[in-house]
């Protein structure tokens, strides 16, 4: 006979936090490399400016620092930390994984760590599998992680995706609570859309030269598939958590575009008093640390506050989503 | 079957409600891009408001021939019927 794990009842959102690059980018940077505008960023992505990492501020630099801020939210102890979920495309080593060295900074040198590879969704999968493996048993604390340097996969010279790439961190540490603190988590993918967003070149192809893989993304359909299908993911999250709009307080999409965020707004017929996350404006769009970001923004600008209600979406490359309501630490 | 300015006159509010343009200005002879201003994300909004409103299929390939408000009736008209 096996004997089963047994984890928490419930779990949730014990602490947040991120790291944003000191180096702040305006539009007109951008604009030395492609034929664009100012006014032509800003009104089809509400980009005024990006957060482009420094050498130093390095995936892990970014993780460790995200990461020990949300250690200090929470409050716990990070040698309790069971398990250091990475989420990230822009660690530019196939293996080992950049989790396992993150846990060991952090002060969890003995944690399961590994990294996904969920594109803009990362934190998102990253939350959804915290509170698995918590009520799971399979660990006490979890850290999930969302982090990019896209600037390094980032074709300058492209006038479609130069603007809208950004670099940053963002954690949360996910542990058992005596209310639920995380809906269930409304995911998916459609691999026939995989090459709308995607890394052009493999490995394989540029072994050899000196060419570099880039991100290349079809606008159009991305955005259609994001404005509209994604609303209809976000509502069933509200849905199957059994929250109605008129009790959340936040909307926290994944920071993709400025019109993403206002096309999902008028579909899902948000209310007024629902504060909506627009971190993309000063930060640019950084995938998987988007959502954390926003949300440590939107505390510090004193919109957010703890056991606030707020609906997360992450949705990217693959395309892959993942959706939940969560209650803020 | 709808007329010709009922579909006008839906697909005005529609663009109203997306792009802000005051309904009276989404006439037949009008381009979305040169008159009303309608960029290309929001052509992509305006074709899935259009597409759930008159039950109608558009595809992408099609949206690039929608130059004008009049294209874009005809069409639905057309697909209406089909």
């Amino acid at each position: 006979m096996i004997t089963a794990s047994t984890g928490a009842q419930y779990a949730g959102i014990l602490g947040i936090g991120s790291y944003r690059p000191r180096r702040a980018v305006p539009n007109s940077e951008i604009l030395e490399q492609i034929d664009s505008s100012d006014e032509w960023i800003q009104t089809r992505s509400g980009i005024k400016e990006r957060r482009w990492a420094s050498e130093d501020e390095t995936v892990l630099m970014m993780s460790v620092n995200a990461a020990k801020e949300a250690i200090a939210d929470s409050g716990i102890d990070p040698a309790e930390i069971g398990c250091v979920i990475v989420a990230t495309v822009t660690h530019l080593y196939q293996t080992p994984a950049i989790a396992t060295r993150i846990a060991v900074e952090v002060g969890a040198p003995t944690a399961a760590a590994f990294d996904i590879s969920a594109a803009c969704a990362g934190f998102c999968y990253g939350v959804a599998m915290g509170n698995d493996l918590v009520r799971g048993g399979s660990a006490k604390y979890v850290l999930a992680i969302g982090v990019e340097r896209l600037s390094d996969i980032t074709d300058r010279t492209d006038r479609g995706t130069a603007f809208i790439f950004a670099d940053g961190a963002g954690a949360a540490i996910v542990g058992p609570t005596d209310e639920p603190g995380i809906g269930p988590v409304v995911w998916g993918s459609d691999g026939t859309q995989h090459q709308v967003i995607s890394q052009k070149e493999s490995w394989q192809e540029v072994h050899g030269n000196h060419n570099w893989p880039h991100l290349t993304m079809d606008g159009n359909p991305v955005f259609r598939w994001a404005s509209f299908e994604m609303a209809k993911a976000a509502q069933q999250a509200l849905d199957v958590a059994g929250v109605k709009a008129e009790q959340l307080d936040l909307f926290v999409p994944h920071q993709a575009n400025m019109r993403i965020t206002d096309a999902m707004r008028r579909t899902l017929k948000l209310p007024e008093h629902v504060k909506i996350a627009r971190d993309i404006e000063r930060q640019g769009n950084t995938s998987a640390a988007s959502i954390p970001l926003a949300i440590t923004a939107m505390r510090e600008a004193g919109e957010a506050k703890s056991g606030d209600l707020a609906l997360i979406i992450g949705f990217g490359a693959g395309l892959v989503y993942a959706a939940q309501v969560i209650r803020l630490p | 079957m709808a007329s010709t300015e009922e579909i006008r006159s839906s697909l005005a509010e529609i663009v109203n409600e997306i792009a802000g343009i005051p309904v009276e200005d989404v006439q037949l002879d009008k381009s979305f891009t040169d008159d009303l201003d309608v960029d290309s994300l929001s052509m992509v909004e305006v074709v899935v408001a259009a597409e759930e409103k008159f039950d109608v299929k558009i595809p992408d390939d099609e949206v690039k021939n929608l130059k004008t408000v009049g294209d874009a009736v005809a069409f639905i008209e057309r697909a209406q019927n089909g």
